[in-house]
């Protein structure tokens, strides 16, 4: 029968918090934890920008200073008209960081959202998800976001809107190969039988079984979306100047790119280090959400 | 000369891994003439596989390592050979069978063609390429499968047919001593039937030996000569089968496994399983690997190696029969 | 006295490219209470199919399911729910059968959270080392995940979780053929404790004849959909009937010396599932074949007590 002690067991064997637990076997990955940093500084730069530089110090224009060399008073140089580089990265951080991001979060919502119910539900409903994907798919990218942001109208909010949905079917098709080797186990079959519905299978067993591919593929695809958006700055339909962002300064540093490379190279390491620094955070956290991976 | 087609002698051979060093076989000795067939049995993790591996040199290259003993095969010990002897060696003196027929064969090329390349890296005596295409149609009819069939890749076969491909190469090249790794283990019982007898006719007419590695005491009193049970990286009985199967000195392993087998002639109400598991390989007993499972542990069995206890060809490790009983 | 499980004409077709693949053609069992059917068969015969037919895990093409008389399979979600707490299964492999991601506690507690059958969680706890305990889980295991424990324990969980709900009946689809021999005995006589002490039904699906011949009560041997033969556990094997029964016995390797090389083998290979053709299933490869094998379906007939045979040599 039931020991009388077991209820004195269970705080023997109390479960440690997955959060903690999670966070402890992460730390141990050091490349993981300079990615989390980096990134950190990013997010720090994006919460105080203001304290670091003030906002009119990012669009002051001065003509007889262009494409002025890194020095003490200007850290970065400055652009074609001028503009102190430096100030423009880190006020751009909030526009570039923000639209990567969200990109990429609305971005895999919605496409793990129909990679879960096209993988789980098979048969015609899958069907009829993959094929309107793959239509998606097949208009090339640059038309597709044109089109909408034509439809639109220029502005953050509608590139956000634009390079979402173009990237959507990629997500679709990568989340739902990870999911269709998790449908085929015992252990969803096992959840069915003992009454679970079907939401509750996908949310507890489907998807967390399936996260590993899902944020590596997030991570990478931060830095992807913030390039995607200077095809758009490049065409003037982005965010529109004299704002500052990543992507545009980009589009803007490529036709000085031999006499005055350090206009390039800013914003491009900028881009680079935020999608590096995802990448090793993401590479840590899979590792870590993994259980079968030695402790 | 002695006549053993294959001498191992003190066999250890260690996995060294990132956590620990893996025992996975610990002294063995055992040895097979000519047509002969012995069985080597045993549970997960005894140690089976890794001495078939050991005796192709087939141990992966990064951590398995063979520690102590002496291979001996044809008079030349296999230890001492280059790579590029070792490569003559397999498939065309000792060949091997894996347990998995559905994953033994490569899925894009066509079953002649691999029966066919086996014989073309071996084609010492230089034969042209329509003898060798002539020997594959042969083979293919040896183990029963029509010839016409040689164009036809895997995923066209069923289980039983693959497992008849898979040893139409492995004896391609005529080889002394084939090592069947639970050849039968994934297939069903009625086309383990076929494949078991066509394996033992094709022993009796190639004059081949055998070394025949199962879990399944069923299989190993069909087609075994000799039979070593091995437990823990050891062999802790060994000899013939008529030994294993009508003696009644066993070492308590040995009777533990039988007496976990449901027995069709006889009714039970309970089998009596072996309580406990095998132990960790890197982090072994003292004494007897045996002993924290053996319901006739002695003292003496917790600190010293068991001797060898011998009546004939039957060998038993064990302190139970030390004192001569 | 009303039989626990009782399928009628239970057929799963399975629509594929060329036609349809027959996995389970009209097949007739009746289990009664606390006793164990056991379903044998090569693979491909349809017994896996049919233990998930019996518990609506997949909806059959044609036919009945009756639990205590009722038609399961009239049921809709609610009640259907209800009953499902009632029968229970535990998979084969213990390896892709356990949610790698929960540990032993979370699935164990599993079936237990999606009834909502504790409003506590002491409650809940206690209940879960209770299921660990009959499972012979040490306590110790709670938190353990499943790659961290050997297959004979994994099982054990798997066990634990299908007696979390107290069900009446369980369909174990081959439990112990991914384990060791000496593992595997210590799972079997689990099961037929539990059996003894807590009144389970079983049906017992497996290939392995000596297995099924210990833990049933009755027999049914399937091949290619079709029950073809269906007796006592002991009445099978003294006197198997139907020339597959017979090939398959004969083909069981006994670890018994006996050299007979003489015994007939079993010739040829299983036929294809898809659109097969009417009649008896093992006709092609049956030595006893006649051209009245063919054509039409051979239903199974009652020959002596309760043992029945689907074959034309026995009309």
């Amino acid at each position: 029968m039931i020991n009388p002690a077991s209820s004195a067991s269970v705080r023997r064997y109390k479960k440690k918090s997955r959060l903690k637990e999670t966070w402890r076997r992460m730390k141990k990955n050091k490349l993981s934890l300079i990615g989390l940093a980096v990134f950190s500084v990013f997010v720090l730069v994006l919460i105080f920008a203001d304290v670091i530089v003030p906002y009119e110090v990012a669009l002051k224009q001065d003509m007889a200073n262009r494409f002025a060399s890194p020095s003490w008073t200007h850290l970065l140089g400055t652009d074609l008209y001028g503009r102190d580089i430096f100030a423009r990265i880190i006020h751009g951080t909030r526009n570039s960081l923000t639209l990567g991001i969200a990109a990429v979060v609305v971005g895999m919502t919605l496409g793990g959202t129909l990679a879960a119910v096209a993988g789980y539900y098979g048969g015609k409903i899958d069907m009829v998800i993959m094929r309107i994907t793959d239509t998606i798919f097949c208009i090339p990218f640059m038309l597709l976001g044109l089109s909408i942001v034509a439809a639109l109208g220029p502005g953050l909010r509608n590139i956000l809107i634009a390079i979402t949905i173009t990237a959507i079917p990629n997500y679709v098709r990568i989340i739902r190969s990870a999911i269709l080797t998790v449908v085929g186990q015992d252990f969803i079959e096992a959840g069915r039988a003992c009454g679970a519905r079907n939401r509750f299978i996908i949310l507890r067993h489907v998807l967390p079984n399936a996260i590993g591919p899902i944020i590596v593929q997030a991570t990478m695809q931060v830095g992807t979306m913030i390039i995607y958006s200077t095809a758009f700055s490049y065409l003037g339909l982005g965010i529109q100047p004299p704002a500052p962002e990543w992507g545009s300064m980009l589009a803007e540093a490529k036709n000085y790119m031999l006499s005055a490379p350090h206009m390039i190279i800013a914003p491009g390491m900028a881009i680079v280090l935020v999608a590096l620094s995802l990448n090793l955070m993401g590479d840590g956290l899979r590792d870590a959400l993994d259980p079968k991976l030695k402790d | 000369m002695s006549d053993k087609l294959l001498e191992v002698k003190n066999l250890a051979v260690v996995y060294n891994t990132d956590d620990a060093v893996v025992h996975a076989v610990n002294g063995i000795d055992f040895s097979i003439k000519a047509k002969e067939t012995i069985g080597l049995v045993g549970e997960t993790g005894a140690g089976k596989t890794t001495t078939a591996l050991a005796i192709l040199r087939l141990l992966p290259e990064r951590t398995g390592r063979i520690a102590s003993g002496e291979i001996v095969f044809n008079g030349e010990n296999l230890l001492e050979n280059s790579r590029k002897e070792m490569r003559r060696v397999r498939g065309a003196h000792i060949s091997m069978i894996f347990q998995d027929p559905m994953t033994s064969l490569n899925p894009t090329i066509s079953v002649g063609d691999q029966i066919y390349e086996s014989l073309k890296i071996h084609n010492y005596e230089n034969k042209s390429k329509e003898q060798l295409n002539r020997r594959v149609d042969e083979l293919l009819e040896l183990v029963g499968i029509s010839a016409g069939r040689k164009c036809e890749f895997p995923h066209q076969f069923s289980g039983g047919m693959k497992q008849r491909v898979v040893i139409a190469i492995a004896l391609a090249c005529e080889p002394q001593l084939l090592i069947a790794d639970e050849p039968t283990t994934a297939l069903d019982v009625t086309i383990q039937a076929q494949v078991i007898s066509m394996m033992f006719d094709l022993k009796e007419k190639l004059e081949t030996s055998m070394i025949m590695i199962t879990h399944d005491l069923g299989v190993v009193a069909q087609t075994c000569d000799k039979v070593a049970i091995m437990y823990a990286g050891e062999i802790i009985e060994y000899g013939t089968v008529e030994d294993i199967f009508e003696s009644d000195r066993h070492h308590p392993y040995t009777a533990g496994l039988f007496g976990s087998i449901p027995d069709l002639d006889v009714e039970t109400e309970r089998l009596s399983p072996i309580e406990g598991l095998m132990p960790d390989p890197t982090d072994l007993p003292q004494g007897c690997k045996f002993h924290p499972r053996c319901k006739q542990c002695m003292a003496i069995c917790a600190s010293v190696l068991p001797p060898k206890w011998q009546e004939g060809e039957h060998v038993i490790a064990c302190h139970l029969f030390a004192k001569g009983e | 006295m009303e039989p626990l499980i009782k399928t009628v004409d239970l057929k799963k077709y399975f629509k594929v490219r060329d036609g349809f693949l027959h996995a389970v053609d009209g097949v007739n069992i009746e289990i009664p209470q606390g006793k164990t059917l056991g379903v044998v068969g090569e693979s491909g015969c349809g017994k896996s199919t049919l233990g998930r037919l019996v518990l609506r895990l997949l909806e059959p093409t044609s036919g009945a399911v009756y639990f205590e008389g009722q038609d399961i399979l009239a049921y809709r979600d609610k009640d259907f729910r209800k009953i499902q707490r009632e029968m229970q299964i535990i998979f084969q492999d213990p390896y892709s059968s356990l949610d790698p991601r929960m540990s032993v506690f979370d699935l164990i507690a599993e079936p237990l959270i999606v009834n909502q059958i504790f409003k506590e969680k002491t409650a809940l706890e206690d209940r879960i080392f209770e299921l660990m305990e009959t499972a012979g889980l040490a306590e110790r295991f709670v938190n353990a995940f499943p790659h961290e424990m050997d297959g004979g324990r994994r099982q054990r969980v798997g066990v634990a979780r299908a007696l979390a709900l107290n069900p009446k009946f369980i369909v174990c689809d081959e439990p112990v053929s991914a384990l060791d021999v000496s593992i595997q005995a210590q799972v079997l006589n689990l099961l037929m404790d539990l059996q003894d002490r807590m009144g389970f039904t079983y049906m017992f699906i497996t290939h392995d004849l000596s297995v099924v011949k210990h833990i049933s009560d009755e027999i049914a041997v399937m091949y290619l959909g079709q029950c073809v033969e269906r007796a006592p556990a002991r009445e099978l094997f003294l006197n198997p009937l139907h020339p597959y029964t017979r090939a398959l016995l004969a083909a069981i390797p006994r670890p018994k010396l006996d050299r007979n090389r003489n015994k007939k083998i079993i010739r040829g290979e299983v036929s294809d599932p898809v659109n097969p053709e009417p009649g008896c299933r093992f006709a092609p490869r049956c030595e006893y074949c006649r051209p009245d094998c063919l054509g039409n379906a051979i239903g199974l007939k009652e020959l002596d007590d309760y043992h029945f045979v689907a074959c034309r040599l026995y009309e």
